[in-house]
């Protein structure tokens, strides 16, 4: 199965997220993740949605949820004409004997320090999902004592605006 | 906020200054049309609905959508019909849209009012039928609380309507009435529910019509794609075994005339669907039948050995195409509808139109008249050969029972002859659905009005009763099973009443028949739970039952006994009539594609398969 990253603006109001996501379960499809915030437009929000199926369900769930009333616009992100970004929290067990070591992998992805503590450093890091993975697995050994994750968020390149025209 | 319900604030709203007790001789001007006018939410709400050309509504008052039924009192364009349940109520809507393709309105208080709605509302979602629900709630402060008779209808509804409402201040009840009558019959239609809290019908508030609506996501897609619409049309023309397939969408885009124009103008075999019955003349003679698991062998086996496939406003149902590996595996098959998310969804589509019916038709009429301008009509007399070899040695029929009994397919046979094709006919689910489909000659569209998609056990009374209020002036005939009938025959009392003296054929046959039937031959004959009691111990006894809800009670027997039966219940038009019809329990349904197998397996009846060793075209 391939991985899609999905663009769906949609009405700001309430119980949009639960239609979304009812459609999703009861069509019998996964969602890996969610993200969803406002837009430069306060009426529109955006969610973006990466889902693991084929070419075929997919164009199911599109259609699916272009049905959704409140739904505006749906737009498929693919990798190289998109840019794709997910935000991380993680605690790391690092105590003055490998806080060092610690603190040169998260200079190497350019990821930051936000928080820290005689036995723990939390950090932050941004990326594409490959460099938060590799990340990961980096600092593993040491002991990640809690994570969070974003979910993806994605927007394509270039000059062009998906909210463009659909919005105004 | 997207993530969840915004709470009402407990505040108090600024309300509108009381009017001054100003002495003004002057007379004042009236105000123009359209102007606002100081009303309560709930005047609000009956402006909309009368506004919007609602004639009937049907429902039952309760705590919370009380504020309504004040000025419903008052309005002489909305007629309200206090039904006995509310399921009645969604059915009966459901049985005035589908007979006149109108908006079905039903109305119910919150709780259990509105939980008693989601089944007549799941079944509109299933068939596509316009229907417009709209249900009290508790007040603002109270949702999330579990108050009295509350119950989160918006979220319990959610995945069986086109679209909801809730709605939480009493200027939007113009906007929200109006935009759930345009998506519920606008685009592939549907149910749209629209639940207001009791303070919001309370509130005073500020009313004009027309309202703004605003759906920046909802643009249904009405004219056909040109170059989609040639292919399809070259595809008509240059087939050998063609198909058109004709689903409950023609009835819903109005296009019968134009499918009948193309069917003659080409020459191609017609198929109707349980949900299209009707959109195509029984008697014409390019008519094969129903398709499905209890369709004709001439349309089943047309579908199965065509080349090509002409789906119009049909949605591919399992019960159509039987196991979908199998079934039409050489056609090349055109899907027109009006939802882009039927098309491929079970087979894929080689020429996909999205539109309404009636634009494709009249589309596809055009295209088609240039088509055999340039190269000439299409020649499918070889394929005509065919098909009529399956017509001619498999036609619709069926054997009287070998124990004496009374046949149920002559009693509904004789019920079509006599009651003709202007009648117009309901029926539950079950044996008696598919005989109502199968030996009826329909004639007309929006004259058969059943439970196709979700298949709802009880569906006849209530959507009789509905039909009957859109045309008081033409026989409706409910074909119900004795145990369809207990489901909903309270709605009995609402028909006596309220004046809507529909006919009930009862096809007892002392059992729940269909589950009988597949007892029979899948389960080893053993029999559990079906029998009913409706014979051997005559309870209800149907007639009394009938009567003591003033209505006609009759009771058949016989064959002799059938068309005086029918004759004295057509006689009778100052109120509802139930026949009691007697029938034998072993008469099954056939033709029959047993559940997940192919439609290859066809039995023409037990034991016969037409289309297992026949010859191609």
């Amino acid at each position: 199965m391939s991985t899609h990253t999905l663009s769906v603006l949609v009405e700001n109001k309430p119980g949009v997220l639960a239609r979304v996501a009812g459609l999703f379960s009861r069509r019998g499809f996964n969602i890996d993740s969610l993200a969803v915030g406002p837009t430069e437009n306060p009426e529109i929000s955006r969610m973006t949605i990466v889902v693991a199926v084929e070419e075929l369900p997919l164009e199911q769930v599109t259609k699916q949820l272009n049905k959704l009333v409140n739904v505006i616009k749906i737009v498929e992100l693919e990798e190289p004409s998109s840019v794709q970004r997910e935000l991380l929290l993680a605690k790391i067990r690092a105590d003055a004997t490998v806080r060092s070591q610690v603190l040169e992998i998260v200079d190497l992805f350019r990821a930051k320090v936000v928080d820290v503590s005689p036995e723990a450093v939390t950090i932050e890091a941004t990326g594409p999902v490959d460099k938060i993975n590799a990340l990961l697995r980096m600092l593993e050994p040491y002991g990640i004592r809690e994570l969070v994750q974003s979910g993806m968020v994605a927007v394509g390149r270039g000059p062009r605006s998906i909210t463009g025209t659909s919005t105004r | 906020m997207t993530s969840a319900t915004s709470r009402a604030s407990s505040q108090p709203r600024p309300t509108h200054p009381a009017p001054h007790g100003k002495l003004d001789s002057r007379p004042k001007p009236a105000p123009p049309a359209g102007a606002p006018v100081r009303v309560t939410g709930a005047q609000a709400l009956v402006r909309s609905l009368e506004s919007l050309g609602a004639e009937v509504v049907f429902g039952i008052p309760g705590g919370t959508i009380l504020p309504a039924y004040d000025p419903l009192l008052d309005s002489t364009k909305v007629r309200h019909v206090l039904v006995r349940h509310e399921q009645g109520a969604g059915h009966a809507a459901t049985g005035y849209a589908q007979a006149t393709g109108k908006v079905g309105v039903c109305m119910a208080t919150s709780g259990p009012g509105a939980t008693n709605l989601v089944t007549p509302i799941a079944d509109a979602h299933m068939d596509s039928v316009p229907m417009v629900a709209i249900t009290g709630q508790q007040t603002r402060a109270l949702i999330g609380s579990d108050a009295f008779q509350e119950a989160d209808i918006c979220g319990i509804t959610m995945p069986i309507t086109k679209h909801n409402f809730l709605v939480t201040e009493p200027a939007d009840i113009p906007q929200a009435i109006a935009e759930a009558f345009h998506l519920a019959r606008t685009g592939r239609p549907g149910p749209v529910l629209v639940d207001i809290p009791k303070d919001v019908l309370q509130e005073t508030t500020s009313y004009s019509w027309p309202p703004e609506m605003h759906l920046p996501g909802y643009r249904p897609t009405l004219r056909p794609h040109g170059k989609q619409v040639r292919e399809a049309a070259k595809l008509m023309t240059t087939s050998r075994r063609p198909v058109l397939y004709v689903g409950g969408g023609v009835i819903k885009s109005e296009a019968s005339a134009e499918l009948t124009e193309l069917a003659e103008l080409t020459g191609i075999p017609v198929v109707t669907t349980l949900m299209a019955r009707g959109a195509f003349p029984d008697s014409h003679p390019q008519h094969l039948g129903m398709p499905g698991m209890h369709g004709t062998v001439a349309a089943v086996a047309a579908m199965q050995r065509s080349d090509l496939l002409i789906s119009l406003g049909a949605r591919f149902d399992d019960r159509v195409t039987g196991q979908l590996s199998t079934f039409a595996q050489d056609a090349t098959v055109v899907h027109a509808d009006i939802d882009p998310a039927e098309i491929s969804k079970n087979r894929k589509a080689d020429v996909p139109i999205v539109g309404d019916c009636r634009e494709i038709l009249a589309e596809l009429i055009s295209e088609v008249r240039a088509e055999i301008d340039q190269s000439g009509r299409p020649d499918f007399d070889a394929w005509w050969t065919q098909v009529g070899a399956w017509r001619d040695t498999y036609p619709p029929g069926y054997e009287w029972p070998s124990d004496g009994t009374l046949s149920p397919q002559y009693v509904i046979e004789r019920l079509g002859k006599l009651a003709g094709p202007d009648a117009i006919y309901t029926a539950g689910v079950g044996q008696h659905q598919m005989w109502a489909a199968q030996f009826i000659g329909y004639e007309r569209p929006n004259t058969w009005i059943n439970s196709g998609g979700l298949g709802t056990m009880g569906f006849a009374v209530p959507a009789a009763m509905g039909a009957q209020f859109a045309f008081p002036d033409r026989p409706v005939w409910a074909i119900d099973g004795d145990g369809c009938f207990q489901m909903t025959c309270q709605e009995l009392a609402t028909c006596a009443i309220e004046g809507a003296p529909i006919k009930v054929a009862v096809i007892n046959n002392g059992n729940l028949g269909m589950v009988r039937q597949w007892q029979n031959l899948f389960y080893a004959e053993r029999y559990s739970n079906t029998d009913l009691g409706t014979h051997m111990h005559r309870i209800p006894d149907f007639t009394l039952l009938a009567e003591s809800m003033g209505c006609a009670g009759l009771r058949c027997d016989t064959q002799e006994g059938v068309d005086t039966a029918i004759q004295r219940a057509m006689e009778i038009n100052d109120r509802p009539v139930v026949i009691d019809f007697l029938v034998g329990k072993d008469a099954q349904v056939w033709p029959m594609v047993a559940a997940g197998t192919g439609n290859d397996e066809i039995m023409a009846a037990r034991g016969i398969r037409p289309l297992f060793d026949d010859d191609e075209v």
